[in-house]
């Protein structure tokens, strides 16, 4: 390659780049330029286009016109480019384990993105080996992502980004929400793959600034422009200050620190001292066989800030669940102000304001309407809600987010969108669970100033959990917690003097490594040999080779790799699994007995008036039929309209004073009958049975009585074959139409939630930032929803033959080839659907109107495609489960073979490319 | 009490506010209630229309030459003339449903009273056309050969018959299936919508945050239910009379506001339907399947595409459960038969009970499925 030889002046180069969502302007004309090999800091507040920058330098999103991006020595603009770097960039976005994928286990994780990257099974062991050893994730190799603490999502997500030597390493706040020894180890490992490529450059975005200090160089930015730039020296030179909190909050403009002042915490007031707000006695918490929760003692008094601190997964959450009265303990009791905890009661969930650790307010709502929502619910009187909701925002900074909604916002933005939410009918107990994860210092301070605000002078208790150490220096007193236990519960000055460290942190994190040895093991054995990496130059020649095989514009063993990890979550969630193949079963069962064309036991009755013999045998010929049931017979007019509106009747017969005397003169009396027309079929079907027992009353009476009744005056008969089906039953054809419109609903919803899934997990992402092409990923997802769909079509036929005895007359292998071009149709369709759509909802509502309607109404189930017209002629030519339906009825009812049935085959042969490639090019390959 | 009728206000704006910002999902509401209506509506007129039809003549008489032009649209095709060894590769490849065989002398019988047979051809695989078109072949041939012998025979019947279809005259299939569509969509919608919201939100975390505000289960959940109705409702109401009444000329004869209390109760009873399979299913993948599992044989077997008299007793027992057999019966009574409540007050109240049951369960298990 080239870009070896030729020696690279910037790792990422932008020039006047600008960016906006909507009006809001995230980046403002931006100019940077970053050298190679340099660990890079981007430090700033919420929302002010850090993320954005590092989506857009990664090529996730698309840029807007203006401005040029370059990265490893070309333009991001250019298709080509980006296919081309893409292998040498990893990205790992916001929020937790974004680019995992929960329900796949840390092996398989690794071994997707090692296949991604085109590593064969050896290379990839060896990587997967070497990273894990060196995280602490080795022993945790079989553990499924979703389970994971977050330290350690943050750590596995690091291992895939860095699993293919990247020149560009994309960090954005990888540790927002990890513990403090989760967070050092962390770090090391980044330093240790430094140290390993040393030409790699590192971009990373964070709100630790603690952090920050350890980075070669720093981006300073507000609203969407560089404050400064510099070593974190040359930083604390400029503002005077010895640490980044305080200089960062000096490179703000005047306006945005003013008022900010030094925190203190004034001393606990005596006066409540015997209110015990919180108590937990022994409290527990049991999943199965895990112990989340292991009796957990505190008491907590009125107005007290107590601290909850532990690495991720210790139990922190569960415990708070607990007090909200969300999860009922195992053991133990809980009590607020006295009062042990009830789920239903009101009054207490008036007094507690909660913040989840994942937002959890309403993404369609605007931030005003949230905060409305809240202040409505909480029983805030209707003439004070506006106010209080602008109070609120103006506290906690909204106002210029007031009418957008939290999904575009950042998250520091919408962590301080769920406090306002928190603290809105102004609470007795505040229970926040990470409230000032990913909020930049001075949103915090504002916090914490409220907080503390709240806690002395309104006697407000909190309870709050933070990875912050400078937050649990704060509070009157903090539990350290691991694995479920409480290891110790002081005032943080205690603790600290407990230990002889010099900072809570290191006190913190010996508490840690003593109640768990294994996580001091960790952290030695992260300088382990890599098996390869005694010889570097090896390293280098085999990245080379893998850089040098160019990235094929489609590859096989990138389409297998989806669908491999596809499948992998199919066989994660059996009882979808389960439901669908045994739902196709139930539901042929279902409807092969129940739809049916045959109409028996219809209700009818008489309006006799006659009332002689013959008009009595008349009514006895059609009650005596198996088509009809006779009722009590109608007493006049009145009564026939009644009992036909009121849907008694189907059938009302009037047969005329004189019948008997006119008929036997030969005068031709006339019979009428009155047939419910709601259901057109239904009455069709009723007008040709009582017309042909009228018939063949005729033609008793003719032959009993050959005097008195002329005979039949028919003068041809017509002998009528029913071919394919002689016995006229409804099951022989049902059954084979039942299959293509089950094959074309079932596999079609199954796939239609797989893109959409990922859009709305964020792990969409790695289509963004891989070599993943759109075909690729599409075929891939596409592969393992065929097959399923092919296992159940073979049920179902199996059932035909055998449950329904319905026989497969023609040639087999025609039906099955159809079955698999035909899967690739419906589970396309699905895909495609969920190309084009965002929520989950769409998805489905779409692809039930896209299949079950043009399925069941256009595709000739019912009524044959030829008799249909206008728009619901030309869907029910060009959709495939009309070419199914021919096929299936062909081969199971009218015994053909291939050179019968050639044209629908092709019909869907050539469906199936269509479907996909419109499914390819509705999808994204980058963010908007 | 007021606080509980606020919550369920509140909560219930909210809904609507999310559903108008999903665009996608509002285009898909509007189509399913306009053009998706219309396009079913008019697909098919009649159970016979357009059918494909040919004729064998051996006879070449005046007579065969006649039934060639019975058969006129709009219920048949202009019938084709085939050759005998033609109808198998014919009727395999589904070109015709019918085929008449004509024998040869038959002209030559019938005017010498021989009764004469024509064979009729069927092609059973075809469901609806099959299976009422031999009689109306049957009395078309049986018409053209009175008439071409009128001259020579009198016509008197011994009984004459007199068909009055009532409600829809000429039986016209696109009201009915216009109306059914709707039924249709009324509830794939209504499901969907607070079935998927449900879980979207135990998805989203925000439901466990209701939890812990002072808000029941129950206000949450009937929060769900009138505002999926009430859109439902407009949109419903609006296609009946937009697209049903005025675009497609159905006549209807019975009360649009009676119907419009029915279609609340049933949507009362599927929405609950949507928040109990909502508590069932784990995730949204789960749902969807539960969705065709309950959907398809909700829609195939109410009665509104095949008579509900032709399903099997057990089956008929099953869907006396499914609200969309009681829909399907009072939007034939109010619309079509012009009924009124006298009439209808059976299958409402079964609605309500409907509903009421699921919403009793769904409550019980509100709360655990959020909390799990």
């Amino acid at each position: 390659m080239k870009q070896s030889s030729v020696e690279q002046k910037f790792a990422v180069k932008l020039e006047h780049v600008s960016f906006s969502y909507g009006k809001t302007l995230a980046l403002n004309d931006f100019s940077l330029e970053i050298a190679p090999g340099k660990l890079v800091g981007l430090i700033g507040p919420d929302g002010v286009g850090k993320s954005t920058m590092l989506s857009l330098i990664t090529g996730a999103r698309a840029m807007q016109e203006s401005g040029t991006i370059e990265v490893l020595n070309g333009d991001m603009r250019s298709k080509e480019h980006r296919n081309k770097v893409c292998p040498k960039i990893a990205y790992m976005p916001q929020g937790l384990g974004k680019n995992l994928y929960f329900t796949l286990t840390v092996e398989e994780n690794l071994q997707f993105f090692g296949k991604l990257f085109g590593h064969n099974a050896q290379e990839r062991r060896r990587r997967i080996d070497h990273l894990t050893r060196s995280t602490g994730l080795y022993n945790f190799l079989d553990r499924p992502a979703g389970k994971l603490s977050g330290g350690m999502k943050q750590k596995l997500g690091l291992c895939c980004a860095l699993i293919h030597d990247p020149d560009l390493l994309v960090l954005d706040e990888p540790t927002t929400g990890v513990d403090p020894l989760a967070r050092r180890q962390f770090w090391d490992l980044v330093d240790s793959v430094r140290a390993m490529q040393p030409g790699m450059t590192v971009i990373v975005a964070t709100a630790y600034m603690d952090e920050a200090q350890r980075f070669e160089w720093l981006i300073a930015m507000d609203e969407g422009k560089i404050l400064d730039t510099g070593t974190p020296a040359e930083i604390f030179a400029k503002t005077h200050c010895d640490n980044l909190d305080d200089a960062f909050i000096q490179l703000l403009p005047a306006e945005k620190r003013s008022g900010h002042t030094k925190l203190t915490v004034p001393p606990l007031p005596e006066k409540d001292a015997n209110v015990i707000a919180i108590a937990a006695d022994g409290l527990t918490k049991r999943f199965g066989s895990f112990t989340a929760v292991d009796h957990v003692s505190f008491k907590i008094r009125k107005g007290e800030i107590f601290g909850f601190l532990g690495s991720n997964g210790c139990g922190k959450t569960t415990t708070m669940r607990m007090l909200t009265g969300l999860l009922t303990p195992t053991e133990g009791t809980a009590e607020l102000f006295g009062n042990p905890i009830e789920a239903e009661s009101m009054e207490t969930r008036l007094k507690l304001g909660y913040m989840t650790q994942l937002f959890s307010l309403y993404n369609e709502l605007t931030i005003r309407q949230n905060l409305m929502l809240y202040a409505r619910l909480y029983r805030i009187k209707e003439s004070q809600v506006s106010a209080r909701v602008n109070e609120m925002m103006e506290r906690f900074q909204l106002m210029p987010y007031a009418n957008d909604t939290p999904a575009a916002l950042p998250l520091g933005i919408k962590q301080r969108l769920s406090l306002a939410a928190a603290v809105i009918h102004h609470p007795q107990i505040l229970i926040l669970d990470e409230p000032t994860s990913g909020v930049d210092p001075v949103a915090r301070d504002l916090f914490w100033e409220m907080i503390i605000e709240l806690s002395r002078k309104d006697g407000v208790t909190v309870f709050i959990t933070t990875h912050f150490m400078n937050e649990a220096e704060r509070c009157d007193r903090i539990s350290l917690m691991h694995a479920g236990r409480s290891l110790a519960c002081d005032t943080p000055q205690n603790l600290v003097k407990e230990r002889s460290m010099p900072t809570l942190e290191a006190a913190f994190i010996d508490y840690l490594e003593e109640a768990d040895p294994a996580s001091k093991e960790k952290i030695s054995l992260e300088k382990s040999a890599d098996p390869a990496g005694d010889a570097p130059e090896k390293r280098k020649s085999l990245w080379k080779r893998f850089a040098e095989s160019n990235h094929p514009k489609f590859s096989i063993q990138r389409v297998l790799c989806c669908c491999w990890r596809e499948s992998l979550e199919l066989m994660r969630d059996p009882i979808r699994a389960t439901l669908a193949i045994f739902g196709a079963l139930l539901l042929m069962l279902v409807m092969g007995f129940g739809i049916s064309m045959d109409v028996e036991d219809l209700s009818f009755a008489v309006l006799d008036r006659d009332g002689s013999g013959l008009s009595r045998n008349y009514a006895l010929n059609i009650a005596g039929s198996r088509y009809f049931v006779e009722q009590k017979p109608i007493k006049d007019y009145d009564d026939l309209e009644k009992r036909l509106r009121s849907g008694d009747l189907s059938l009302a017969i009037e047969i005329p004073p004189n019948f008997g005397k006119d008929l036997q003169a030969g005068k031709s009396p006339q019979v009428a009958f009155f047939i419910d027309g709601a259901m057109p079929s239904r009455a069709e079907t009723v007008n040709g049975y009582v017309t042909s027992l009228h018939n063949q009353w005729l033609q008793e009476q003719a032959r009993e009585h050959a005097t008195a009744i002329p005979a039949s005056t028919l003068n041809c008969q017509v002998e009528t074959r029913y071919r394919y089906n002689p016995d006229v039953l409804s099951l022989p054809a049902m059954v084979p139409a039942v299959i293509p419109l089950l094959l074309m609903m079932i596999p079609a919803i199954l796939a239609a939630l797989a893109v959409v899934r990922e859009k709305e997990m964020g792990s969409i992402i790695n289509l963004y930032v891989t070599p993943l092409t759109r075909s690729e990923f599409l075929l891939g997802k596409q592969m393992p929803y065929v097959m399923f769909s092919i296992l159940s079509s073979l049920m179902l036929i199996a059932m035909a033959v055998t449950i329904f005895d319905v026989p497969v007359k023609g040639s087999v292998l025609v039906l099955l080839i159809a079955l698999v071009l035909y899967s690739m149709c419906s589970t396309g369709f699905g895909l495609l659907a969920s190309s084009v759509t965002r929520s989950q909802i769409a998805v489905i509502f779409m692809t039930m109107l896209g299949t079950m309607l043009p399925a069941v109404q256009f595709c000739g189930m019912i009524d044959p495609v030829t008799s249909q017209e206008g728009a619901g002629r030309v869907i029910g030519t060009l959709y495939p489960t009309t070419y199914m339906l021919l096929i299936s009825r062909g081969v199971f009812n009218k015994a053909l073979g291939f050179r019968e049935l050639y044209p629908e085959l092709l019909a869907l042969l050539i469906t199936v490319p269509i479907v996909i490639g419109c499914g390819v090019m509705l999808l994204k390959k980058q963010e908007k | 009490m007021m606080q509980t009728l606020k919550n369920i206000f509140f909560l219930g704006v909210k809904e609507l506010r999310g559903l108008f910002r999903d665009y996608m999902l509002l285009i898909l509401i509007v189509y399913s209630f306009s053009l998706g209506i219309y396009i079913t509506g008019n697909a098919t007129n009649d159970t016979i229309t357009n059918a494909a039809i040919a004729i064998v003549d051996e006879d070449h008489s005046q007579l065969s030459e006649r039934l060639f032009d019975a058969f006129f649209p709009p219920m048949f095709r202009h019938a084709d003339e085939i050759k005998l060894e033609e109808i198998d590769p014919a009727m395999d490849a589904g070109k015709y449903t019918f085929v008449l065989v004509i024998p040869s002398e038959f002209e030559k019988d019938v005017l010498a009273g021989r009764t004469p047979t024509i064979q009729l051809n069927i092609d059973a695989t075809r469901m609806s056309q099959a299976f009422s078109g031999g009689g109306y072949i049957q009395q078309i041939i049986n018409k053209e050969v009175t008439s071409y012998l009128k001259s020579s025979t009198p016509a008197a019947l011994p009984v004459e018959t007199v068909v009055r279809n009532r409600y829809n005259a000429n039986l016209t299939q696109s009201w009915f299936k216009a109306v059914m569509q709707l039924v249709s969509n009324i509830t794939m919608l209504a499901i969907i919508l607070t079935g998927a919201a449900l879980i979207r939100e135990r998805e989203n975390g925000t439901l466990e945050h209701l939890l812990v505000m002072p808000v029941t289960a129950f206000e949450i959940m009937f929060s769900k239910v009138w505002s999926m109705l009430l859109v439902v409702l407009v949109a419903s109401i609006i296609s009946l009379v937009v697209v049903i009444m005025q675009m497609m000329h159905v006549p209807v004869n019975g009360s649009v506001w009676l119907f419009g209390c029915g279609v609340a109760l049933h949507l009362f009873a599927v929405t609950s339907l949507g928040i109990f399979l909502a508590c069932v299913a784990q995730n949204m993948p789960q749902l969807g399947m539960l969705l065709i599992l309950v959907l398809l044989p909700m829609q195939m077997l109410s009665g509104g595409s095949t008579p509900m008299e032709s399903m099997p007793v057990w089956v008929q027992n099953v869907m006396q459960v499914a609200p969309t057999t009681h829909f399907v019966e009072f939007c034939q009574a109010i619309l079509f038969r012009g009924a009124g409540i006298e009439v209808v007050w059976k299958p409402f109240l079964k609605l309500f009970i409907i509903g009421a049951v699921l919403f009793a369960f769904s409550l019980r298990r509100f709360r655990r499925s959020v909390a799990s």
